[in-house]
């Protein structure tokens, strides 16, 4: 405490803009990450490569039926793993935004800590969220990489693009979903979420069958879901069969929902916060 | 440096029913000065600390903390202060040197400056060798320090703690009032919180007595001593159930005389004149006291209810 050279004194004067609040806890997701990550590669990058075994090799070896009806696709693994890496997108931005979420609220309180410094309850959400587009696009962004010698995409440019719109369909969940846990008293929600939410749509939004065999009335409940519509998305990009006014209904639905559920999360947190 | 007129507080609780926790209070604390709010627990303490912290909406009145409005300023406000607050926000998960980098960055202190005032800050808590142990297996009074330690990463104007040593040993007590001391020596503002009588006497230049939402009396701790209370108390304990009765013979021999459930209070301006005229009267207490007034008998005037109950 004594008086060497003359400290920098840091002052803000102002509110930080988006980016400086997001930034200045960098250092505070790192090191969470770095003790974390080891424990996150099972359900991150193991699981899903057991589903393409069991569901796309082992079980798609019994699929024996035309292109036109797979929306395409030769082969059932080539359907099914765009549809995979979609739905561990939703998962992984579900999972990075229910416990963590509680636990800067209620059991390592890192929220209450960052709110006594210049930090507002909008930087908090917004740094979260930026964790969780990390954590899917490098989950996703492997999850293409491994694929990509089996010779299931249409194209080289395919998954490329397919990226972003599996980190866009991984958001609009996870705004709603960080929107959901800021708002919910304790973990005892989140089951619901798990079982009305994320499982049935896993189930029935395209991932496994086009949604043309649910009949026409589940069919139009399904396109309403926003999995179907990165399901879909990510499937054309993939296999290289763009319907472009479809792929554009896509991304508006998702875009628009991505914007109304941050709004609500940072709406949802302030409002938890301020007491 | 801070300014209120009139601050309250209320909340909503889950049951749809207002509490209001600060009923109105006007507080001016001044550059350089320890100051003190002494009250019983639910007595608004926390809720007022919270909002100086300019982290919890006021809900009336007018509050300045630095010259400004939490309102609008909050980041600008938050960035001066140094806040430790009632129960500890330390991230159980992280080390201890992390606690402290961590917190610092969210200041935006340069990597290399923050790092350096962690070891100094570290040093000056004497935690130096629990750099690298994780928080969970930290004592309390280690907890307390660590929170010290953090709160003063930004270098704050003002320090803010809300009842900084309770539920620590009477040792740990010693070595964190030292270290408030030294700061308080080093020009740092304080504001502190707390239901300990001593605490406030030994801390604090001057402080407010509060009591369910609103001020009862302000000033040093001398001033509050000489204004409410006598020079000395003398203590009378009698067998159990005797008080009230006894409590009638001894009225005119004080000023004041309080009951207790375990004693009687004399307040007089010689408290061995005071027992000398009880064995007088023929009365034979089981035991007693002679000592100086506190701030203890300052709020038993003054609400007429204990501070720790
Ligand atoms: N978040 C809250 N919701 C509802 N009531 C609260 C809340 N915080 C404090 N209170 C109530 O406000 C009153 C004052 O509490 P507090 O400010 O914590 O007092 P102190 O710190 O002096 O013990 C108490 O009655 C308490 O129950
Ligand atoms: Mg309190």
């Amino acid at each position: 405490m004594s008086a060497t050279a003359e400290p920098t004194l840091s002052r803000d004067d102002h509110r930080l803009s988006s980016w400086r609040g997001v930034v200045r806890q960098y250092d505070y997701h790192w090191t969470v990450y770095k003790r974390t990550w080891k424990s996150s590669i099972v359900s991150s990058f193991l699981s899903p490569l057991l589903y393409v075994l069991a569901m796309g090799v082992l079980l798609g070896g019994f699929v024996h039926v035309g292109a036109a009806r797979l929306g395409g696709a030769p082969s059932y693994l080539a359907f099914i793993v765009p549809g995979l890496i979609a739905a561990q997108a939703m998962q992984t931005a579900v999972f990075e935004t229910t416990y963590p979420v509680m636990g800067a609220l209620k059991w390592h309180k890192s929220f209450w800590a960052q709110l006594a410094s210049p930090l507002e309850a909008r930087d908090l959400a917004n740094a979260m969220l930026a964790f969780t587009l990390f954590r899917v696009g490098s989950t996703c962004g492997v999850y293409f990489l491994v694929m990509s010698p089996f010779g299931v995409f249409g194209t080289w440019w395919g998954p490329v693009a397919a990226w972003p719109a599996t980190m866009l369909v991984g958001m609009t969940f996870a705004t709603w979903t960080f929107a959901f846990s800021a708002f919910v008293e304790g973990p005892d929600s989140f089951g619901l979420i798990f079982r009305l939410g994320l499982i049935p749509l896993f189930l029935f939004s395209g991932s496994f069958f086009p949604i043309s065999n649910l009949g026409p009335v589940l069919e139009w409940v399904a396109r309403l879901t926003p999995l179907w519509h990165g399901v879909n998305l990510t499937r054309m990009l993939c296999l290289g069969h763009l319907d472009w006014p479809t792929a554009a209904i896509n991304v508006a639905v998702l875009v628009v929902l991505l914007v109304a559920g941050w709004r609500t999360a940072v709406r949802s947190l302030t409002r938890r916060t301020a007491l | 440096m801070i300014h209120a007129r009139d601050l309250r507080k209320s909340f909503t609780d889950k049951a749809g029913h207002v509490v209001e926790a600060v009923r109105g209070i006007d507080i001016d604390v001044r550059r350089g000065e320890a100051f003190g709010f002494l009250g019983p627990n639910g007595a608004g303490k926390s809720s007022t600390m919270r909002m100086i912290a300019a982290v919890s909406p006021v809900s009336g009145g007018e509050l300045r903390i630095l010259g400004r409005d939490p309102a609008e300023h909050g980041p600008a406000i938050r960035s001066r202060l140094g806040v430790c607050p009632q129960e500890d926000t330390l991230d159980n998960e992280l080390n201890v040197f992390d606690n402290l980098y961590i917190y610092g960055r969210y200041f935006g202190i340069p990597k290399r400056e923050v790092r350096e005032r962690a070891e100094e800050l570290l040093e000056f808590v004497q935690l130096t060798d629990k750099r690298s142990a994780k928080v969970e297996g930290l004592s309390g009074g280690m907890k307390r320090r660590l929170t010290i330690a953090r709160s003063l990463i930004n270098r704050p104007e003002i320090l803010l703690l809300d009842e900084p040593t309770t539920g620590l040993d009477p040792q740990a007590r010693h070595i964190l009032w030292d270290r408030l001391f030294r700061l308080k020596q080093q020009g740092v503002t304080l504001v502190i919180t707390t239901h300990y009588m001593d605490e406030a006497e030994q801390l604090c230049d001057r402080l407010v007595v509060m009591d369910r939402g609103v001020i009862a009396a302000e000033g040093s701790p001398l001033e509050l001593i000489r204004a409410h209370s006598t020079r000395e108390v003398s203590e009378l304990r009698f067998p159990v159930g005797d008080h009230e009765a006894t409590a009638e013979k001894v009225a005119d021999l004080g000023e004041r005389v309080e009951v207790l459930p375990d004693r009687i209070l004399v307040y007089s301006d010689d408290g061995e004149h005071v027992l000398e005229q009880v064995h007088d009267r023929g009365l034979r207490p089981i035991a007693t006291l002679v000592r100086r007034s506190t701030l203890e008998d300052v709020f038993l005037r003054l609400t007429g209810r204990t501070l720790v109950d």
